[in-house]
């Protein structure tokens, strides 16, 4: 029932590019508790913490007994469709411009009716599992989803414009050095990716794991130095128009607390880590915000690879940890500035990486290289905005959730 | 409890601006128009009247109140019905209390609102909280959509067909004839009915109203005052009202009439087979046969075969939307939820001229309205008879 994308055709440089619109942006203050889970990549609704309804739409009341407290919370996203239209008229550009579009009201297993979007391989009477993703205005939609989906359901054109799906799209990693950027690139072409381009800083320092790059098809090495203004406009002047997921991947390491470690340490460290973000952003983020909805090889994502330090500081590793929280400042402003364009902003948090110089004298766990592929493929794919990857970045993550500053003395002051 | 009845209050001066596609005069414009009318018709001054009721979605940023100086009226009661197109038997059963009780003498009902250019997409935009976070992100179809769903899972469950919908608006293009104020004036057949293309399946283009600028009108006074002034009235049997019934229905199959039929029937006295010409909220026709069944006109699910068993015109066994309903004269905004009751007063008054159906003594008029999120939330009904005349 979904049939398959093909890759494009070269664009006609003479065609005008689809200006970026964006479906209804305007919600209530409890309706972006959806988007907050959408975000993750997680199913919830609110609760009621007195009598346990499931709430929809969100509100600030019960609606079987009025306690205003209400609880977001993961909920079974089992539903059948009752009943299904395919608008073909609409006053809102968004839609006019993809119509017909289908939506449905679904009946969810653990009570509320949900009016949402229908993939195309569901339909009245189905069971579906409902999924919350993040639309091209960055707000939390409801779409039905098949039990089983065909292998291809990824295209189905109403899911792609909520994911960031590499399948016939291009690709730029900023550093082909960085530990995890063999196996991303690995996991890209897999995935369908159309071209891989890799940023080398220093080319004239030789590294053994560029034969690995040398041999494959659909990549190229491209020189790109971070900390380098003018090196990231001339990459971005040259491949910036095609460039339809931007990965970071450099970073900079050292050992060290604040009061005896070096401040050129820690001054390198913003410079690639944070201020590196910022290059790229302005060599790369206004090409790719223009050209969101240019197709199917469109603009789709920026992702940024930070360590989980960024929320909490590893005392051992304070200036890193410092540029790391400025990296991830630097991220959530360009994901607010990205709003206006659908562009999606995704933060991929890791722990101590397996094989990584830097972090040899810690114990494990480690995240292989391998397993942070595999979470920046399927959180494109997921359309997601926060990703925890591996044990110690999940554990950290949830625990920052919890109690921002519980976390803080469980990492100074025991509490085993 | 057995409710009071609505002795000796009466409804009169029943007014109907004729609509226009789009305007660029404001909702204060329309309503100004149809209130000036409709004192003219009932032989009061603007300085005789103490009661004003006004129902309008685009009044704003003013409300009634603000109304109240920019015509430079003083009423000692003002109210303001904020149910879509249950506004008009609404307002008439808050104000038939008033004038009963003594606190008002006369009261006004109006409802109008305005039309111009995109300000439908932004009246949708802003219509209600859940609307906007709930329905319009999901292909902003607008009512077309909601209704969409609704009717989809109603012919599932009951098997009501398109041709059953196809002759509601077919029968209501027929009396529309009959009324020049009509925004359609073109004859519709069964045929383009069915050929209809569709705008949210299975709603199609002629299940569809047009959004328009209007405003309709009445006076409510007790009935001595009506006799005296020698205005046809009308008087009031029955009312009923109920706003979000049934909350655990996944998907809405019945109304708020449902639940308080029994209720509308006793007041009255009679059954649904003791009406002469009855008026419903049309926005789709698929509402008109669920209030076909909820009122009691026939059993629930059975919709569609009383259409096809009954003739719906202004001259056949069932005189239904017998001015064309919003389907042919127009949807004025909160003036839709008046549409139906002030061509019922002008019915049931032997005033309706052209559209005027032989000998018509007793109407029903039902409301309906406000799709909050997926369903209409506001239901309510009358009974009125014609005396006076």
């Amino acid at each position: 029932m979904t049939t398959p994308l093909t890759l494009p055709p070269k664009k006609d440089p003479q065609k005008r590019t689809t200006v970026p619109v964006l479906p209804p942006v305007a919600r209530s203050r409890a309706a972006l508790g959806l988007g907050v889970m959408a975000a993750q990549g997680r199913f919830g609704l609110q609760a009621c913490s007195e009598c346990a309804a499931i709430q929809y739409p969100p509100r600030d009341a019960c609606v079987k007994c009025i306690s205003e407290d209400l609880v977001w919370r993961d909920v079974d996203p089992a539903g059948t469709v009752m009943a299904e239209t395919t608008i073909r008229v609409s006053p809102e550009p968004y839609f006019r411009e993809r119509m017909p579009w289908r939506m449905g009201a679904v009946q969810l297993a653990v009570g509320p009716t949900l009016n949402c979007h229908l993939h195309g391989e569901v339909g009245r009477g189905d069971a579906v599992r409902m999924a919350l993703k993040l639309d091209k205005a960055g707000q939390g939609v409801l779409i039905a989803l098949p039990l089983k989906g065909s292998e291809v359901m990824q295209d189905d054109p109403v899911l792609r414009a909520m994911s960031c799906d590499p399948k016939h799209r291009r690709i730029l990693i900023s550093d082909a050095r960085a530990p995890m950027a063999l196996a991303l690139t690995r996991a890209l072409l897999s995935a369908g990716a159309a071209h891989v381009f890799l940023g080398e800083a220093e080319a004239w320092l030789a590294w053994p794991e560029r034969a690995e790059f040398e041999g494959m098809e659909n990549v190229s090495i491209l020189p790109l130095d971070v900390t380098d203004v003018s090196s990231v406009a001339k990459l971005a002047a040259e491949i910036g128009g095609k460039i339809d997921i931007l990965i970071n991947t450099a970073s900079y390491v050292r050992m060290g607390g604040i009061m005896d470690n070096d401040t050129s340490f820690a001054s390198n460290s913003f410079e690639v880590n944070a201020l590196g973000l910022m290059r790229l952003a302005q060599g790369f983020g206004r090409t790719m915000s223009g050209r969101v909805q240019d197709g199917i090889n469109s603009a789709a994502a920026f992702v940024n690879i930070l360590s989980v330090r960024a929320l909490s500081p590893d005392a051992n590793y304070g200036a890193f940890g410092a540029s790391q929280a400025a990296a991830r400042s630097i991220s959530q402003s360009l994901r607010a500035e990205f709003q206006g364009s659908g562009m999606r902003m995704m933060n991929v948090y890791i722990g101590p990486v397996e094989g990584d110089a830097w972090f040899q004298p810690l114990p494990p766990p480690k995240v292989t290289p391998n397993t942070i592929a595999r979470s920046v493929v399927s959180g494109l794919v997921d359309g997601l905005e926060e990703v925890t990857c591996g044990d110690i970045a999940r554990d950290v993550y949830a625990r920052w959730q919890a109690d921002a500053l519980l976390l803080e003395r469980e990492m100074t002051g025991g509490g085993s | 409890m057995t409710r009071l009845p609505y002795d000796g209050v009466v409804l009169t001066a029943p007014v109907s601006v004729p609509y226009v596609r789009y305007t660029n005069e404001s909702a204060h414009w329309w309503i100004a128009r149809a209130l000036r009318e409709t004192l003219k018709k009932a032989s009061v001054t603007p300085q005789e009247l103490d009661g004003l009721s006004v129902s309008s979605f685009t009044l704003a940023p003013d409300t009634p109140v603000g109304l109240t100086q920019h015509l430079g009226i003083s009423p000692r009661w003002l109210d303001t019905v904020p149910m879509g197109g249950a506004s008009g038997v609404a307002a008439m059963r808050r104000a038939a209390r008033a004038v009963q009780c003594g606190d008002v003498d006369i009261v006004a009902c109006v409802a109008g609102d305005t039309n111009r250019i995109d300000s439908f997409r932004n009246l949708l935009s802003a219509f209600s909280r859940f609307s906007m976070d709930a329905t319009f992100p999901y292909g902003f179809g607008g009512p077309n959509a909601s209704f969409a769903l609704l009717q989809d899972a109603y012919c599932h469950t009951y098997g009501a067909t398109r041709e059953d919908f196809g002759k509601i608006a077919v029968s209501q293009r027929a009396n529309a004839l009959h009324n020049p104020q009509a925004i359609m004036k073109k004859p519709l057949s069964l045929a383009q009915y069915m050929d209809g293309r569709m705008i949210s399946d299975p709603i199609s283009l002629f299940d569809c109203v047009m959004p328009c600028a209007g405003s309709e009108a009445f006076v409510m006074m007790r009935e001595e005052m009506a006799v005296a002034k020698g205005l046809p009235y009308a008087r009031i049997s029955a009312t009923i009202e109920r706003t979000n019934a049934f909350p655990d229905d996944p998907i809405q199959l019945r109304g708020g009439w449902a639940v308080d039929i029994d209720e509308l029937w006793g007041m009255a006295g009679y059954g649904p087979e003791a009406i002469d010409v009855l008026q419903t909220y049309d926005d789709y026709p698929v509402i008109c046969m669920m209030q076909f069944e909820d009122l009691g006109f026939c059993a629930k699910g059975e919709g569609g075969e009383f259409v096809r068993r009954h003739d719906l015109t202004i001259g056949g066994g069932f005189p239904h939307n017998t001015s064309g309903g919003q389907l042919s004269v127009g949807q004025a905004g909160a003036a839709g939820g008046y549409l139906g009751l002030v061509e019922a007063i002008r019915q049931v008054t032997g005033t309706a001229g052209p559209t005027q159906v032989e000998g018509a003594k007793r109407a029903a008029v039902s409301g309906f309205g406000v799709i909050n999120y997926d369903r209409g939330l506001c239901s309510a009904a009358a009974v009125i008879e014609g005396a006076g005349r």
